[in-house]
Parts: structure tokens; C-alpha cells; sequence
């Protein structure tokens, strides 16, 4: 019985673990593309699709790549949640 | 129906049939209502082309959505307490992303922001990332607990969380303060909209736009609100997008405007450059340099220069009558007579703010900054220069920052992710909601540029006695929307020569663009939409906080459960009311404090809402410190420095901005003093082990 408990409590961790490794990580992208182009926004001379690069990322890119950044979010997390029910369904 | 009960795999098995049952019956008639809308505009075209008057047709576009939101209000009215607060947590993922995209979309983003965008250029696009961005941290940091924790309303997460009545108290504080401040603005939209459409007046558009919006949420609480939310997007959505694709092929062939912006943009800039030589616009702007000078020199004695305005209007007068048959010289100046501010203290408002307009128009390109230009000033210029560039950069991160924030604490949001059946779908929904959001607001900018163009080929350049009807039309509802003059009398429009309020440009869009009527229609269809929506979800949130966690959590707890509901809908009416009321008094003041508000969002709920579920250690004294001091912090830099602030409690004397920072961005100071005050508070009193068990709770998915 307390070998089943260990088991989820260690189990618990290592979702809380994961979740919080994905998060640091999706916040630094995060970061990165919210406030850096803005930043070095003078010294970024190309051009996407003749929209100058800093305007067009935060015109275009920018709200394009917070899509991706909560679906792999989500898509992550289900992984994690999955793994942690198995555990939970020994 | 389906209830709170999740049903794990394998356990339930008709539980799930009868969920997926009903949910492909929502898909069904979803589906349904999309090709409907999409029909009733194809209708609306034809029986414009067969010679419809437009007064019907105008009526009809107002009407028959009000009617469908009805409708949809009516059908899930309930008085039972789950459905009516959280929608009895049955909404499936999509449509909670796309009540949230309506519920988000506010009057603001859906008629401000592109005409923002035409007005500040790259500036404005702190908008388009702030808006969009902050559902990451929202996404991240907040919502998957919250559903977890599966209760009602955000006070309520705090409240539990901490075990304190404190942060619920200052929860609801601030829950009111900015959901009203945000729902007056929108009814001032809704008022404006609808006083266009019907020619009735503003306090009676007000009024008539209130009716709109208590149908939906009074009967039917968050079920009827999620539901109306849903359509509503569609039609926003629609409105947004169509006349921007029209322009796009009208203008380059192309059916992808975000493709074709690119090509758009060279040329406006190319146009720019050609219209900053042009010495016609050269001698407008020196005509209005003048101008700006001849106010500054009546703003130095009002008092006297009214005096001898109306001394000289008098003399025309009499010249007028006594030259005889001068019945145009009298009645011009009869005209003036009637605009001639009544005294002084208006006449000093009025000349202020005509000083302002000249001296813009004074400034190249209308005082408009170049389209494609990044910032203003110049980093290897001379030292105003540099100090310019850098304070517009700093001013750009800061708004960015504070409107991220402010968007993962806004309680109006956060309470749509209770609505979810489990957390799971809490998390997609989250991504739903980026994306519906994302469409319209990476629409924005393109629209902004395809206007530019638009505006800059032609209608500058137009000979006077030629102007199109929207012009004439626009100037003649509101000068102060819309004005041309010809200020150097050459019978030809220079760009300086007209003034457009940047709010109206996405309702004008269609009439700019030479499309149908029915797409202006539209177009006003979706802003009312916008307003309507966000509207809705903010009187249900400021409704439920003032009834749910004042009175039953702190005032009396043993109030009995059938009578929540009750309540909380009288709640609603009185708050509703109250909304209206200041709504029709026109504080413009309240438009201009819609910015601040995330960034008291951002300093205080935030960040109870991310320690609570991300530290354990944080405990009552320290959430209660954090928001106090967060909220102290934003409320004394934007009270002291915001503009509307400093002229309702009349202050004077210079503003001493800290770091060049402006007001509205106060988050940016107060957001890091929350976090430091509930964790330097958390960490000198006594650790609250109770708290603990709750965070481990509010961290496992279902099933665990």
C-alpha cells in the first residue's frame, strides 16, 4: 500500500517537474519574441515579404508564434497528464 | 445535462455517449448558424442591388442580430446556480476560445486599433502584442489552475487559496474597478453605434444598446453570456475580415491581405516621401504653423479675445444687412455666431483644442509618423534625438509589458475558463482563444496599411468640389470625426487638410473603399457586436463579484443557496444601471483610463493568481501586502501623472515622469512591487500549511 503511495507521490513530482521545465522554457520563448525584436528593432535590416522584419513580427510573427508557444503547451501537457494516469492506474 | 462530474475513461459509458451526443449537436447547429449569416449577407447584397432604400437596410442590420442574441439569451435562461455562473462547466474548448475571442474584442480593439495603427504606425503595434501575448501568460500561469479549482469567480480563487478574507476583499475591489471602468467605455461604444444606425440620440442609444445587453446576460447568466459570445464572434469576425480582403483585391489582385500588405507598404512609404516634398503640403503646414500661432496668441487673454471675436461678428452683421441682400454673408455669419464658444472657460477648451489640431497639422504628413518607421528619433543622432528614440523604445516595452500582464488578470477573462468541462480542455481553449484573437488582431495592421494607401492615392489630391460622400457625410455628423478645409484655397485636398478621428476609420472603411452599403452595415453589426459581448461578460463578472463573494463569502456566508441567483441577477441590474448612467454623461476621460486599467489588473491580481499556484510558500499576509502594495504603487504613478487623473483632481505643475515611463504603463513599477511584497511578507510571518495540501490539489490534472 505505502509502495503504491510512494509511487504516486514520486509520480506527482515528476508531472509538477515537467510542467514547470515546460514552462520556463516556453516562457523564455516567449520572452525572446516578444521583446527582443522590439529592442534591436533598428539594427534588424531585412525585410519579410517587404514588410521591414521587427514590424512584420510584431504585426504577424509574433501573435503567430503565442499560437504555437499554448498549443504546444497544451500538447505537452496531455503527454505529461497521460503518463501521470498510467502510473495512477497500476 | 451534463454536470460537474468528470467521467474518467471506461467508467461511465453512457455519461460519455450522451456528452458526445450533444456535443456533435452544438457542432450541427453551430455549423448551421455560420452558413445562415453567411446566406443573410448574400441576401442583403442582392436586395441592395435590386434598389433596397438604405434606411431599411441599415434597420434591418441592427435589428435582426439584436433579435438573434435575444434569442440565444432566451433559449438559455436559467436560475440554476452552476449554469448560471459558469455555464454548468459543459463548454467545449472551441467555443470557449471563441466566447472568449468576442468577450476580448472590445469596441476598442474592434474600432480603435486599426485606426491606430493608421495613426502611430509601428507604435501601435504594442497593442497587437500586448493583446495577443498576455494569453500566453494567461495560458502558462493561470488557467489550468483555475479550472482545477473549479469554483466560481476569481476573488474565489484567492479567497480559498490564501484561506483569508483579505485577498478576496481586494480581489473584489479591484474586479469592480476595472470591469466598470472597462464597461462604460464599451457602452459609450454601443451608444455611439447605435445612435449612428438610428438617428435617435445618444442617451437613447445608450439605453436601447443596455436592453441589448441585459437580455443576453440578466435571464441566462454565463450560459446565455457564452452562447451570444459565440455568435457574436462569427459576426465580428466576418465584419472584420470581409471589407479587408476587398480591399486587398481591390487594390492589388490579391485575395491574401497579409500576404500583399508588403508590397503596400513600400508604396506608402514611397508615397510619404513623395508627399514630404511636395511644396503644396509644404505651404499647408506653414499655413497652419500660423494658425497654431494666432490660438497661442488668444489662449494668452481668452477673456479678451472673445470679446473682440464677438465684436467682430457683430460688425459682419450689420455690414451684412446693411449691404442688403447679403443672405449668404448673414447666414455665414450667423453660423459663427452659434459656434462661438459661450464664455470664457469654454472658450479656452475650445481654442486648446483647435491650437492642438493646427499644430498637428502643422507637423509633416498630419503629424502622423511614417508608416513603416520604427520609433521616433534617431539612436546615432544628436542627443534630443537619442533621448527620443530610446524613450519611445523604453514607452513601447513598458506598454507591451503592462498590457500582457493586465490581459492574464483580468477577471472578465480568467472567469470564461471555469465554464470548460476539464482542465484539459481548459488548457485548449486557451489556445482556441489565441487564435481566434490572433486573426483579427494580425488583420489590424494589414488594414491599417491598406487604408494608408487608400487614403493617400485616392483622396488626397482630390479637387474639392468632387469629394466623395463620406467626407461630406462624416464631417457633417461631427466635425470632430471628420473635417476637411481648404486652408491654402486651391481647390485641391492636401493631406493636411484633413483631420479623421482614428476611431472612425474601420466603421468608414467600406465608404473609403467604395464598397456596397450593406458593408458598412456590417461593419457597424460587428462593432456593435464587439461592444455588446464584452460588455456582457463584464457586467456578469462585476455582478457576480459584488454578489457571490462580497455578500455570501464575507457578509453573510449563511445565506441560503436558492437565493444566489436572485441576487446576484438584481446585482447585474443595479450595476448595469449605473454603467449606463455614467455612460451617457460622455466622460471622455473614462475612454483614455481604458489603458491604465491593465496595468491594475497586471499589479495585482496577476500576481496573486501566479504565486498562489507557483509557490506554496506564499500565504495570506503576503498575498494581501503584495496586492495592496501593487495596487497602491499603480494607482499613486497614474494618479499623479495620468492626465485625466491630474484634471479631475486638479492638480498642476509639471509631471516628473520616472525613467521617461508614461502613465498608463504604472504596471511596470507596480507588477515587480507586488511580486516583492508577498514574497518578502510571505516569508517573514508564519508559513500556512494548510495552503499546502490545495496547491497540490490545484497542480494534478483530473483523474489524479
Amino acid at each position: 500500500m505505502t509502495g503504491t503511495q510512494d509511487r504516486q507521490l514520486a509520480a506527482r513530482a515528476r508531472h509538477w517537474a515537467g510542467n514547470q521545465r515546460l514552462v520556463i522554457l516556453l516562457t523564455i520563448a516567449w520572452l525572446l519574441v516578444t521583446f527582443v525584436p522590439p529592442f534591436l528593432a533598428r539594427d534588424l535590416p531585412f525585410d519579410v515579404f517587404g514588410t521591414p522584419l521587427p514590424m512584420w513580427l510584431a504585426a504577424q510573427g509574433a501573435p503567430i508564434a503565442y499560437v504555437l508557444i499554448v498549443w504546444l503547451y497544451e500538447r505537452r501537457m496531455d503527454r505529461l497528464d497521460r503518463e501521470l494516469n498510467q502510473t495512477h492506474g497500476d | 445535462m451534463v454536470t460537474e462530474r468528470k467521467a474518467p475513461p471506461g467508467t461511465d459509458t453512457n455519461d460519455l455517449v450522451r456528452q458526445q451526443w450533444l456535443r456533435n449537436r452544438v457542432h450541427w447547429r453551430f455549423g448551421l448558424y455560420v452558413v445562415a449569416l453567411l446566406a443573410f449577407i448574400g441576401a442583403m447584397v442582392v436586395v441592395e442591388r435590386l434598389g433596397a432604400p438604405r434606411a431599411w437596410i441599415a434597420a434591418i442590420f441592427l435589428l435582426a442580430p439584436v433579435a438573434l442574441y435575444a434569442s440565444v439569451g432566451l433559449a438559455c435562461r436559467t436560475t440554476n446556480t452552476a449554469q448560471y455562473f459558469v455555464a454548468g462547466r459543459s463548454v467545449p474548448a472551441v467555443y470557449n476560445g471563441m466566447a472568449i475571442g468576442a468577450d476580448w474584442m472590445s469596441v476598442a480593439s474592434f474600432m480603435g486599433l486599426a485606426g491606430l495603427l493608421y495613426a502611430n504606425g509601428y507604435g501601435g503595434l504594442a497593442y497587437v502584442l500586448g493583446w495577443t501575448g498576455g494569453f500566453v501568460l494567461l495560458g502558462l500561469y493561470v488557467a489550468p489552475y483555475l479550472r482545477k479549482f473549479g469554483q466560481y469567480t476569481i476573488p474565489d480563487f484567492l479567497g480559498e487559496r490564501y484561506a483569508s478574507r483579505w485577498p478576496r476583499l481586494f480581489a473584489v475591489i479591484v474586479t469592480v474597478l476595472c470591469s466598470l471602468m472597462y464597461v462604460v467605455a464599451q457602452i459609450y461604444g454601443v451608444g455611439l453605434i447605435t445612435s449612428r444606425l438610428t438617428g435617435f440620440t445618444f442617451e437613447i442609444g445608450v439605453f436601447l444598446g443596455l436592453g441589448g445587453i441585459l437580455v443576453c446576460s440578466f435571464l441566462g447568466g454565463m450560459r446565455a453570456v457564452t452562447w451570444t459570445q459565440v455568435t457574436q464572434y462569427v459576426i465580428l469576425a466576418v465584419a472584420f475580415l470581409v471589407p479587408v480582403v476587398w480591399l486587398s483585391v481591390k487594390q492589388t489582385g490579391s485575395p491574401l491581405p497579409h500576404a500583399a500588405v508588403g508590397q503596400q507598404l513600400k508604396k506608402v512609404t514611397e508615397r510619404e516621401r513623395e508627399l514630404l516634398a511636395d511644396p503644396r503640403e509644404q505651404q499647408v503646414r506653414a499655413l497652419f504653423v500660423e494658425e497654431t500661432a494666432r490660438y497661442d496668441q488668444m489662449l494668452l487673454d481668452p477673456a479678451a479675445s472673445l470679446a473682440s471675436e464677438r465684436a467682430q461678428l457683430q460688425q459682419q452683421f450689420s455690414q451684412a444687412s446693411r449691404s442688403g441682400g447679403g443672405q449668404r454673408d448673414m447666414r455665414s455669419a450667423e453660423r459663427a455666431w452659434h459656434q462661438l464658444p459661450k464664455d470664457v472657460d469654454m472658450a479656452r477648451e475650445a481654442w486648446t483644442r483647435a491650437r492642438d489640431a493646427a499644430e498637428d497639422r502643422s507637423r509633416p504628413l498630419a503629424g502622423m509618423p511614417p508608416q513603416a518607421q520604427l520609433f521616433a528619433g534617431d539612436p546615432n543622432g544628436d542627443a534630443p534625438q537619442r533621448a527620443t528614440f530610446h524613450e519611445s523604445r523604453l514607452n513601447f516595452l513598458a506598454l507591451v509589458f503592462c498590457l500582457m500582464a493586465g490581459t492574464a488578470g483580468m477577471p472578465h477573462i480568467l472567469a470564461r475558463f471555469y465554464t470548460t468541462p476539464t482542465v484539459r480542455e481548459a488548457r485548449q481553449s486557451v489556445t482556441w482563444a489565441v487564435l481566434f484573437i490572433a486573426i483579427i488582431y494580425i488583420t489590424a495592421p494589414t488594414l491599417a496599411v491598406l487604408l494608408k494607401f487608400e487614403v493617400l492615392n485616392s483622396v488626397v489630391g482630390l479637387r474639392f468640389d468632387q469629394l466623395p460622400r463620406w467626407i461630406t457625410e462624416w464631417s457633417k455628423v461631427d466635425p470632430l470625426l471628420l473635417s476637411v478645409v481648404d486652408i491654402n484655397r486651391d481647390g485641391v485636398l492636401q493631406l493636411g487638410e484633413m483631420r479623421i478621428n482614428s476611431d472612425i476609420m474601420v466603421l468608414a472603411t467600406p465608404e473609403i473603399g467604395g464598397m456596397p452599403f450593406v458593408l458598412s452595415c456590417l461593419v457597424a453589426a460587428g462593432a456593435l457586436a464587439a461592444a455588446l459581448s464584452t460588455a456582457d461578460g463584464l457586467l456578469l463578472t462585476t455582478a457576480n463579484a459584488l454578489s457571490h463573494d462580497l455578500y455570501f463569502k464575507i457578509i453573510d456566508p449563511d445565506a441560503p443557496t436558492n437565493r444566489r441567483v436572485t441576487i446576484s441577477k438584481v446585482v447585474l441590474l443595479v450595476v448595469a444601471m449605473l454603467a449606463a448612467y455614467i455612460a451617457t454623461r460622455k466622460p471622455a476621460e473614462i475612454l483614455l483610463l481604458v489603458t491604465p486599467v491593465f496595468s491594475v489588473a497586471a499589479a495585482t491580481i496577476f500576481p496573486a493568481l501566479v504565486l498562489g499556484a507557483f509557490w506554496k510558500r506564499a500565504n495570506a499576509m503576503g498575498a494581501t501586502a503584495g496586492m495592496l502594495t501593487g495596487l497602491a504603487v499603480t494607482l499613486y504613478y497614474l494618479g499623479t501623472r495620468h492626465p485625466s487623473l491630474r484634471a479631475l483632481t486638479s492638480q498642476v505643475g509639471p509631471v516628473e515622469l520616472w525613467w521617461g515611463v508614461q502613465s498608463a504603463s504604472a504596471g511596470v513599477f507596480g507588477v515587480p512591487a507586488a511580486f516583492l511584497a508577498n514574497a518578502v511578507v510571505s516569508l517573514l510571518t508564519r508559513p500556512d500549511e494548510n495552503s499546502v495540501g490545495f496547491v497540490d490539489d490545484i497542480r494534478l490534472p483530473e483523474g489524479g
